[in-house]
């Protein structure tokens, strides 16, 4: 074996006649990555799937166990480089099964590393960041701040300079572009220009900053980056899946907006997105926070298990947790112990077990002009109501008879309603909790068919009815009074049989009847009767009555005895629909069955004999009796609609369980969610920092324990995400990934100074984005380095400023404000701009698309109708993602179908032909329209050739709309002259938006 | 064609770019550059990123999926005992612990709703609902024993066209994109159409995941010129559509030079791809060529989009060098009267895909064509029927074990596999898991299932995750 290695050793060394990079070798730089990704799968973390006990990943594994793989210094002791540089396939590593093969260049710089002593390093990423200063080139006077010293450092080590300050008028766009996501006006960029510059286009630092400063202070500007953060919050306007319907998802992303243009913290932006809920004292706003949790799908596919896809969704805030604020791939670990990085199975679900606690209720957003108008309409109400016996005098009349007669009927009816409570409640998942006024309240999980089982100790020994009252309530799905919260009818229930047991004895009931009842599907029948018939497919239903109350009551065949009640109530069909607020009552007068009542107030007054009334009190029955009298029907129905309480907007929100009712986490084997196995508790990852012991160990104590500044990773991650954003590259290209497989940083002491400063500066993304924007690093010219592509053909170091393809929303945006069409209207519901028919319709159930009118049709994009199943056609063409799932980074192509797009789209067809309108009307002179053409769309005047170029094409385009001035009229919509012009100027402006330069950040 | 203007725009340009530098790109990979390839990162030139792992057996895969899940019990697999026992429950050692979505476990059976008979040298047994693929019985490999993980249609639906039962993964589709790349350079090289009502699994079924997102399918529309906004809109000419492509150009080379950045090269390119598309794109739902024999072959009215148009627009695509072609048919979900609903399905559905094997074989395309019929899982054996729902005679969702043909591709013809139950309940021989037609699918473009990955969130992904077994019995 020994002379089989020498062997090899010679020939490699021959083969290889690299320079040796001895001194440069770095364990984090060169190591770790050929180990992680081509050994740490079967000789890393997860131990299932190691062979042998040989490690790879930890300084013990390598140099301290007994057959320990490496002996630094000593190629021929060190198993490693034995197995690497192997001849024989049966013992070369790594084996050929594995489909990966070492490179000759991995192979010289393992052995080199043996040799020169083999020195570890632990994984960069996990260590706390140090603001290291960098070492300074010499005789370099460029640069304004601490970040062009790094990347001045970087760049003399490669011999490359950077490059000069953009030209003004790209600057200005530039930075308008990325801290507000428009461009300027042409006002704006005068004004900008005259500012920040002088004659010789050199910058004025000061004035330049002051700058920054007012458009970080702008309401776009959150707008602009709230846009980023929903990739990262998989936000969308639907639930996802087959049905994918529409959500209450807005007002979290009106939070987003508002939080960053407040200038909220991002450790502070952090703990209200995890656990706002869970804060002292949470306002709603710190509620609706937590809807970042609740953009996971939603599935509401008929016949689904929902507690499968609620672990689904659990699944994804693991993942999606770990990508945002860790830049760990937890979802790695969610089948086994990771492949790479230090995270085992359990501990995968030990993160879950954080999160895992909570309801997912929606949650009223108070209103007062709508509490006022509602308190408006019920003084009105009152009013009417009053004024009815006035209005309408009984004596002498046909209506006192009648409503003497009324008066009896109602108290033949009336029961003397006795609430029972019950001294024991099973379920078979959801928890009951006695309320008072003997209410019960259902909340936790709930499946497709729950039963409650409830006992009572009656003492009534005739019983001859039972009410059960479904009760609406704010905590339920759409007011209730039922659960189901997908699927079928939100706050509908579907009580399928009620049964009663009395000391064991099943107990017949033969007649049960409602006050509403309503099913969804089709015509089929739903009644309280059908609750009492023994086929559990049918039953008791109230579609379209969800806030309000509705009563059955029902009869057993037998007056009841006294004794040990069990009532069994059996709920579910094809989704879960149990009941979420009830009360039960019992009566033992013999009564004809009904279920038709009055109001409560004046139900109790029917109680009363007539000569105890007062006169009010009768004229209070005497309102409700004219009420259901045919001739006053319109007024009934107006004092009905008064009375109706507005809804108020609603939002999707995370609430922790009551203590009685914890959710247990599981670790589930292979990641299955049908393979739940051991009980865990919530637990920190081990290898990072300490979880402090007066932390609690709940989803606010995790949120907390995110952002301390003990945290090697979360400011790493998030400054080098903000850096992806103006560089379209991160220092770690990897933005999602910080672990063994993740990119090494190109510039390590840059990403760790700004990580210790964005904390150091309170987290403050604003001051973050104003450091990048104000380095000469981002003020460079674009002008792509010829002889930087030799060195650093991908532009690392940065000797130049990289251009990027504007993002979806951006190049809409942008063409909108250029156009003078961009509303900037802020916030609320999702609009539709137009889009090409079909696109909506692919979707289940063919949905329609109706664009919105007026502004709303040219709002931010940020406002556009995200549907998960069919996403809008333009910014799924430029790449924006569906909302299924967190988006680090985008992709940015560059494809034919975009090109198409932006020719010919109707949208963007609709946006040319009002700029070009708007132009032609112009009194200015045609090298003037043609310059403010340029402005507008590409913030600068065009040479001569564009010039020229441009006044061919307008010319060439007139003389055809005066050939053919049908076409212009029925590309502008307008007749006559007006329109040649019009058109022309259309044509112009729809290639001025497809050019280059208007998609790209230059 | 030929003459078309804006066709020779194209080539006008091209020849008058041979000459100019652009460094980065070689003329002839300039138009599939320009729409495959995009993120430097992810890799650019031509859009395969993969050489083939063995020889490459078909060139085009057309996939018709018959979303809502056909029944098996109905179409392809005779169980008499279920008319001897109808109405009767299964035994529990058969049921197992099966989640449901409609139905109890405890249902009673249905029997079969049409009448069996053996077509073909080999007697493959067809039932009388699909008259048409009877004829071709020879032609077909069966899949009797297929079985998938996933008991709902969007998840079902996603699970079979991207190996997982949520959206976000690529399908296979975009894998095959990935990995090959595109042969035609005047058509998007994965398309997709849609013939039924919308798709439970809607744009997931497509999308390209974490891919490259040009990898993604694209939605040929029924209504309107079929490729989103490859129409000139009205208003502009021939003319002025031309124009604006030259004038383009001429702006687009402008900032080339001040700024030296190849990707505006790719910018540039993109904009002829997207000259020739306006071009190519009618010329391919131009349907007059086709002569009244194959119009009446398929069943094909070619004003009315229709099963039967896509399929014959599929062979058209197959012929320009489409690589993968998705056709969905919604509509098998037969909750109730699932009798009514085979025979109008079938009605819809069987003369097109019949005739489309047919038409491949006859111009010599069936061999390097692979033609995929199935839906996402089968029925039960067990009736479905709910009062409140106002369903009867119907089947619930059975991913346990249902049927799906394959056809050229270098399958087996007149072949079939797999053995189920005298309940249709359980394969009891030769069970084919929807990963390992995934395996298959891949396997006959060329490409090794366990090789072909996509490194994202930190580990390799691939279709077949850590499953997956080619089905080399089915292969000839």
């Amino acid at each position: 074996m020994k002379s089989l290695l020498s062997v090899a050793l010679f020939v490699f060394s021959v083969v290889c006649n690299l320079p040796s990079q001895a001194d440069d070798i770095s364990f984090t730089r060169d190591i770790r990555p050929i180990l992680s990704s081509k050994c740490y799968k079967c000789h890393g973390p997860d131990e299932d799937a190691r062979v042998t006990e040989m490690r790879l990943d930890t300084e013990h594994g390598l140099f301290e166990t007994v057959d320990a793989p490496v002996t630094p210094g000593n190629l021929r002791k060190s198993v490693l480089a034995e197995r690497i540089l192997a001849e024989d396939p049966d013992i070369r590593m790594p084996p050929a099964s594995s489909n990966k093969v070492l490179t000759d260049e991995e192979l010289q710089l393992l052995t080199q590393w043996i040799k020169q002593g083999a020195k570890y390093e632990p994984h960069w990423a996990f260590q706390v960041p140090q603001n290291i200063p960098p070492q300074q080139p010499r005789k370099s006077s460029w640069g304004t701040n601490s970040i062009d010293k790094y990347v001045a450092s970087r760049l003399a080590t490669a011999g490359l300079q950077p490059s000069a300050t953009a030209n003004p008028n790209t600057l200005i766009r530039r930075l308008y572009l990325d801290l507000l996501g428009i461009p300027p006006t042409p006002e704006e960029l005068v004004d900008a220009i005259s500012l920040t510059f002088n004659k010789h286009g050199e910058i004025n630092r000061q004035e330049y900053a002051g700058l920054v400063d007012q458009l970080l202070e702008r309401p776009q500007y959150g707008e602009r980056w709230a846009r980023r953060w929903l990739d990262l919050a998989r936000y969308a306007d639907t639930n996802g899946y087959e049905k994918d319907r529409d959500r209450n998802m807005w007002p979290y992303r009106d939070w987003v907006i508002h939080a960053i243009n407040s200038g909220m913290t991002f450790d502070q932006f952090t703990i209200e997105q995890i656990a706002g809920d869970m804060l002292p004292d949470a306002t709603t706003d710190q509620r609706v926070a937590t809807g970042f949790h609740r953009n996971t799908m939603l599935n509401e596919e008929g016949g689904i298990d929902p507690l499968e896809f609620r672990f689904y969704a659990m699944t994804d805030r693991v993942a999606t947790t770990g990508t945002t604020w860790l830049g760990l791939t937890t979802g790695c670990a969610q089948c086994h112990t990771h492949k790479y990085d230090p995270i085992t199975h359990r501990q995968y679900y030990e993160l879950m077990a954080f999160m895992n606690n909570t309801d997912e209720p929606e949650l009223d957003i108070p209103d007062g002009i709508l509490d006022n108008s509602y308190a408006e309409s019920l003084a009105k109400a009152t009013e009417l109501l009053q004024q009815l016996p006035a209005k309408y005098p009984l004596k002498g009349t046909e209506l006192e008879t009648e409503f003497q007669l009324w008066l009896n009927q109602q108290r033949q009816r009336i029961r003397n309603w006795i609430p029972i409570t019950p001294v024991r409640m099973i379920t078979n998942l959801p928890h009951l909790q006695a309320e008072p006024e003997h209410i019960i309240f259902a909340s936790g999980d709930s499946t497709k068919h729950d039963i409650f089982e409830l006992e009572f100790d009656v003492t009534e020994t005739e019983v001859r009815a039972i009410r059960l009252e479904a009760l609406p309530d704010p905590r339920l799905p759409n007011y209730g009074p039922g659960m189901t919260n997908y699927e079928g009818t939100i706050g509908d229930f579907f009580l399928t049989e009620f049964e009663l047991h009395v000391d064991d004895q099943p107990v017949q009931m033969e007649k049960a009847v409602h006050s509403y009842a309503k099913n969804r599907y089709g015509n089929q029948d739903t009644s309280a009767q059908l609750m009492i018939d023994g086929d559990i497919q049918t039953g008791w239903s109230v579609h379209d009555g969800q806030g309000q109350r509705h009563v059955s009551v029902i009869a057993p065949a037998k007056p009841v005895k006294a004794g040990h009640w069990k009532l069994r109530m059996h709920f579910g069909r094809h989704f879960s629909s149990s009941l979420g607020k009830f009360r039960l009552s019992i009566a033992t007068d013999n009564k004809p069955l009904s279920a038709t009542e009055l109001p409560v107030a004046s139900e109790r007054l029917l109680l009363l004999p007539d000569a105890e009334q007062t006169d009010e009190q009768r004229n209070t029955l005497l309102s409700q009796f004219l009420l259901q009298t045919a001739e006053l029907k319109e007024q009934a129905d107006r004092i009905l609609a008064l009375q109706t309480r507005p809804r108020y907007q609603r939002a999707l929100v995370m609430q922790e369980r009551p203590l009685q009712n914890p959710r247990p986490t599981h670790r589930h084997h292979r990641g299955e969610f049908l393979s739940p196995r051991e009980e865990v508790t919530p637990q920190p990852l081990n290898f990072l920092h300490q979880y402090p012991d007066d932390l609690p160990r709940n989803r606010l104590g995790f949120a907390r324990w995110l952002v301390s500044p003990e945290n090697p990773l979360t400011s790493r991650v998030v400054a080098n995400r903000q850096w992806d954003a103006f560089f379209g590259k991160g220092i770690v290209a990897t933005l999602d990934d910080f672990g063994f497989q993740g990119s090494p940083p190109t510039h390590p002491l840059l990403l760790d100074h700004l990580a210790t400063q964005l904390v150091a500066n309170n987290w403050s993304l604003r001051w973050l984005h104003k450091y990048i924007v104000t380095s000469a690093t981002y003020q460079q010219s674009s002008r792509v380095k010829t002889d930087a592509r030799a060195v650093d053909p991908e532009n690392q170091l940065l000797s130049y400023f990289p251009r990027v393809r504007l993002d979806a929303e951006v190049f809409r945006d942008a063409v909108l404000q250029s156009s003078g069409l961009l509303s900037l209207k802020m916030y609320g519901p999702p609009v539709r701009p137009l889009q090409p028919d079909g696109i909506a319709a692919a979707a289940y159930g063919s949905p329609k698309w109706i664009p919105s009118t007026g502004e709303d049709r040219y709002r931010r994009s940020l406002y556009t109708y995200t549907k998960r199943t069919a996403p809008f056609a333009m910014f799924n063409t430029f790449d924006a993602p569906s909302g299924e799932f967190c988006t680090a980074r985008r992709n940015k192509s560059n494809t034919a179908l975009q090109a198409l797009t932006v020719l010919n789209d109707v949208m963007f067809l609709d946006i040319a032909r009002q700029f070009g309108t708007e132009i032609s009307r112009s009194e200015d002179s045609q090298e003037n329209k043609i310059r403010m053409a340029f402005v507008r769309v590409l913030c600068r005047p065009p040479t001569e050739i564009e010039k020229e170029t441009i006044q061919d094409y307008f010319d060439s385009l007139e003389e055809q709309y005066r050939a053919v001035p049908e076409d212009a009229t029925i590309l502008v919509g307008i007749e006559g002259s007006a329109a040649i012009e019009a058109a022309a100027w259309t044509g112009v402006v729809r290639v001025l938006f497809s050019t280059d330069e208007a998609i790209n950040k230059n | 064609m030929k003459n078309n203007p804006l066709l020779q725009l194209t080539r006008r340009t091209f020849l008058r770019d041979c000459g100019v530098g652009t460094g980065k790109v070689a003329l002839a990979s300039l138009l599939s550059d320009a729409v495959y390839a995009s993120d430097k990162k992810q890799g650019s030139g031509l859009a395969g990123h993969v050489k083939t792992h063995h020889k490459q057996q078909v060139k085009a895969v057309i996939h018709l999926f018959m979303a809502g899940a056909p029944s098996q019990l109905e179409l392809f697999t005779e169980k008499p005992l279920l008319k001897e026992l109808e109405g009767q429950p299964l035994p529990d050692s058969i049921l197992g612990d099966q989640r449901y979505a409609f139905i109890q476990a405890n249902a009673g059976v249905l029997g079969p709703q049409f009448k069996f008979a053996r077509y073909g040298e080999n007697g493959q047994e067809i039932s009388e609902a699909l008259p048409h693929l009877q004829t071709i019985a020879d032609d077909i490999c069966m899949l009797r024993a297929v079985h998938t993980d996933q008991f709902n249609h969007a998840p079902g639906q996603l699970f079979f066209n991207t190996g997982f039962g949520q959206p976000g993964r690529p399908s296979i589709g975009s894998w095959a994109m990935y990995a090959l790349g595109a042969e035609t350079q005047d058509l998007p090289a994965y398309v997709v159409m849609n013939t039924g009502s919308g798709l439970s699994g809607g744009a997931g079924l497509y999308s390209s995941g974490f891919l490259p997102t040009v990898n993604t399918g694209i939605m040929f529309r029924n209504q309107g010129p079929p490729i989103l906004n490859v129409e000139t809109p009205q208003g502009i000419s021939e003319r002025g559509q031309l124009d604006a492509f030259d004038v383009l150009k001429t702006l687009n080379q402008q900032q080339y030079s001040k700024l030296n950045d190849p990707e505006i090269q790719t910018r540039i390119a993109s904009f002829e791809m997207a000259a020739r598309l306006q071009v190519s794109a009618p010329e391919l739902m131009n349907l007059t060529k086709e002569s009244q024999e194959t119009l009446d072959l398929y069943g094909c009215r070619p004003e009315q989009a229709s099963f039967a148009r896509a399929c014959l627009l599929a062979r058209r695509m197959v012929q320009r060098g489409v690589r993968y072609i998705n056709i969905f048919h919604s509509g098998w979900d037969a909750h109730s009267n699932v009798k009514g609903n085979c025979s109008s399905n079938c009605t819809k559905t069987d003369q097109a895909s019949t005739a489309l094997v047919k038409d491949l074989k006859r111009l010599g395309l069936l061999d390097s064509t692979l033609v995929v019929w199935g839906g996402e899982f089968g029925r039960t054996p067990m009736i479905e029927k709910n009062p409140t729902l106002g369903r009867n005679n119907g089947r619930d969702h059975h991913p346990q074990a249902y049927t799906m043909w394959m056809a050229g591709g270098n399958m087996k013809a007149g072949f079939s596999m797999g053995e189920t139950d005298e309940f249709g309940f359980h394969p009891t021989e030769d069970a084919v898991h929807v990963h390992d037609i995934q395996a298959t699918i891949l396997h006959q473009l060329g490409l090794d299932h366990e090789r072909l990955t996509y490194h994202h969130a930190g580990r390799d992904f691939r279709l077949t995750d850590v499953h997956g077994k080619v089905i080399s019995k089915a292969i000839a």
